[in-house]
């Protein structure tokens, strides 16, 4: 690996600070990968399995993963530092039969201005038979310029036969608006798992769409979503998840409220075939008073235990 | 060491008052091993809870070596030196147990440092280390982490409500090792709310509450085996375990 200094391009701090952030990234991943910067490519890198090219007709790329590619990496931050940036991206995810690679996505807003700066992605997974992927995207926010950061990130996934995604979805910090939807087709024997944190504060607006079709038999989903709402923060959490076949489904949705803040769940399985099985769970509510005592009891402040315990729930 | 004085907690309950603890008069010195006993819904777990600052009395005071700390919160109880280990312990989505013990520790440990505690508590430990202690944890489980954590902590004076409850027959004899060796700490002063035979026999000095008030308190060699002749009419568990 080589540090992001010593090769063209130059980062600067933000930047760098934001792809540490976003992808834990602080030298050039060693596999594919590819750098959005300010609405555009800064730097790519493709290897024997893994091709990444850009799209002719709209922004973004297709990430080639070549059949059979075991244990490649593959990583796609964006980072937008300068204010007033709006931008939409489209990336499609062709994984090969048999593939087992890991994608690491993720999005920085660092926004010093006045302008709002945002960012919709697209992201579309065509996984093929067999193949497995793990896909984290982590969104963070930055920068005190009076300028909104908005981040609607839009995940479609199609799972072939015995195919596997697991997806980790991150938002932490700073985003002021986001809507997330994630809508995935499940086919025989495939299998999906989604676990969003997310967390808001100030006066930020975070949604949140589940939308899961399984068609084929032995299909099985998870997607559950841990969330704390802090200050005047709002949250809606819907999901949907369709059995057309005999699979199991669970969707589950746990938050913690806080201040004068507000969450919704909204859910809705649907099992149209006898041998679906269907099952959500949701919990809301503020910071069980059990858990602060304790964790005062073991010498820690009222405010101490408060951030361990949320700290711990969103890790 | 710990002195309460005139210790008094009343509820309101229904338009009347309740008192759930009257008038208590309790000394315990220091490096004593002090095991509380008595009938269900007595007030033991009360009476701890008013040691860790987790209940606020209604009248009385309460010292700790020496210092008043009637008024003192949680916190500030827990940094002088006083654990109390929960009867029912406290589940956490999130958190590991790893987390959990280093929080009691005060510091960040060692995954070997973490394996000893839990260890100790006979829970083969690195099946734990990393695991969340929310509802997947069976209650045997989740009481042994909690005594781990105070072992831990290793305060001065440390507080078990029950540790034994749901701990399985080989973990019970490993637990009476645990006290026994804190026992022998001579700076450690233990207070253990137990209804078991084999705790009440290590006492240095036992104390029956019932019905709020402190009905029996003296050495261990005086007062078990009175409560443990047929007419006594508060139950102990009789052997090891509750069933055999
Ligand atoms: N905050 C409260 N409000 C009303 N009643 C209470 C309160 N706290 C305790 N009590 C009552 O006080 C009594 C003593 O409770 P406590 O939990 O201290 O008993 P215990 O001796 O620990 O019992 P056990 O052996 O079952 O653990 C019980 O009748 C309980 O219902
Ligand atoms: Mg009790």
């Amino acid at each position: 690996m080589t540090d992001l200094t010593d090769k063209k391009p130059v980062f600067d701090k933000i930047t760098k600070d934001l792809l540490a952030e976003v992808a834990e990234l602080h030298q050039r991943p060693t596999g594919a990968y590819n750098i959005r910067l300010n609405g555009e490519s800064a730097d790519r890198n493709s290897t024997a399995n893994v091709q990444i090219v850009s799209k002719e007709d709209v922004s973004g790329i297709d990430v080639i993963i070549a059949p059979g590619t075991v244990g490649e990496s593959i990583h796609i931050p964006v980072v937008l530092s300068e204010s007033g940036i709006n931008e939409v991206v489209y990336n499609d995810f062709h994984i090969g039969e048999g593939a087992d690679v890991l994608i690491v996505a993720g999005c920085g807003i660092h926004n010093g201005g006045a302008a709002d700066s945002q960012h919709d992605g697209m992201h579309r997974f065509f996984v093929g038979k067999g193949a497995r992927v793990r896909y984290v995207e982590k969104h963070y926010g930055a920068g005190d310029g009076s300028g909104k950061r908005l981040m609607n990130p839009h995940t479609v996934a199609e799972l072939a036969e015995d195919s596997s995604m697991e997806m980790e979805t991150v938002q932490i910090r700073g985003v002021d608006s986001t809507i997330r939807r994630t809508d995935a087709v499940l086919q025989a024997g495939s299998t999906l798992i989604v676990r969003e944190k997310i967390m808001t504060h100030g006066q930020q607006l975070g949604e949140t769409h589940f939308n899961v079709e399984m068609v084929g038999d032995g299909a099985s989903c998870s997607v559950s979503s841990r969330s704390v709402a802090q200050d005047d923060s709002v949250q809606v959490f819907y999901s949907n998840i369709v059995g057309n076949a005999a699979c199991s489904g669970h969707s589950e949705c746990d938050g913690i409220i806080m201040d004068r803040a507000k969450i919704s769940a909204i859910p809705e399985i649907v099992a149209n075939h006898i041998d679906a099985s269907l099952i959500h769970e949701a919990a809301i509510g503020k910071i069980a008073g059990e858990q602060i005592l304790k964790l005062q009891t073991l010498g820690l402040t009222e405010q101490e235990a408060e951030a361990q315990i949320i700290s711990g729930f969103l890790k | 060491m710990l002195e309460l004085k005139d210790f008094c907690f009343t509820v309101e309950q229904d338009g009347q008052s309740k008192k759930i603890l009257q008038n208590i008069d309790l000394k315990i010195p220091q490096g004593r091993f002090v095991v509380i006993t008595g009938p269900n819904g007595g007030g033991k777990t009360t009476l701890a809870k008013s040691i860790m600052g987790i209940v606020q009395p209604t009248g009385g005071t309460i010292h700790y070596r020496g210092q008043d700390i009637t008024e003192l919160g949680i916190t500030e109880r827990a940094k002088l030196g006083i654990s109390f280990a929960f009867q029912q312990p406290v589940r956490f989505k999130g958190l590991t147990v790893a987390d959990l013990i280093s929080l009691a520790a005060g510091k960040k440990l060692s995954t070997v440092q973490v394996c000893e505690y839990l260890s100790e508590v006979g829970l083969c430990a690195r099946d734990y280390v990393d695991r969340e202690v929310d509802a997947k944890l069976s209650g045997g489980e989740l009481k042994r982490i909690e005594i781990a954590g105070i072992l831990a902590r290793g305060t001065e004076l440390a507080i078990f409500d029950e540790p034994e409850a749901g701990i399985d027959l080989w973990s019970f004899n490993n637990l009476i090792e645990v006290f026994d060796g804190m026992r022998r700490r001579t700076d450690a002063t233990i207070i253990v709310i137990s209804h078991q035979e084999r705790i009440l026999a290590i006492a240095d000095e036992i104390v029956v509450i019932s019905g709020g008030q402190v009905v029996q308190q003296g050495p261990g060699a005086e007062v078990l085996p009175a409560l443990l002749h047929a007419d006594y009419k508060y139950t102990v568990c009789k052997g090891g375990m509750r069933n055999d």
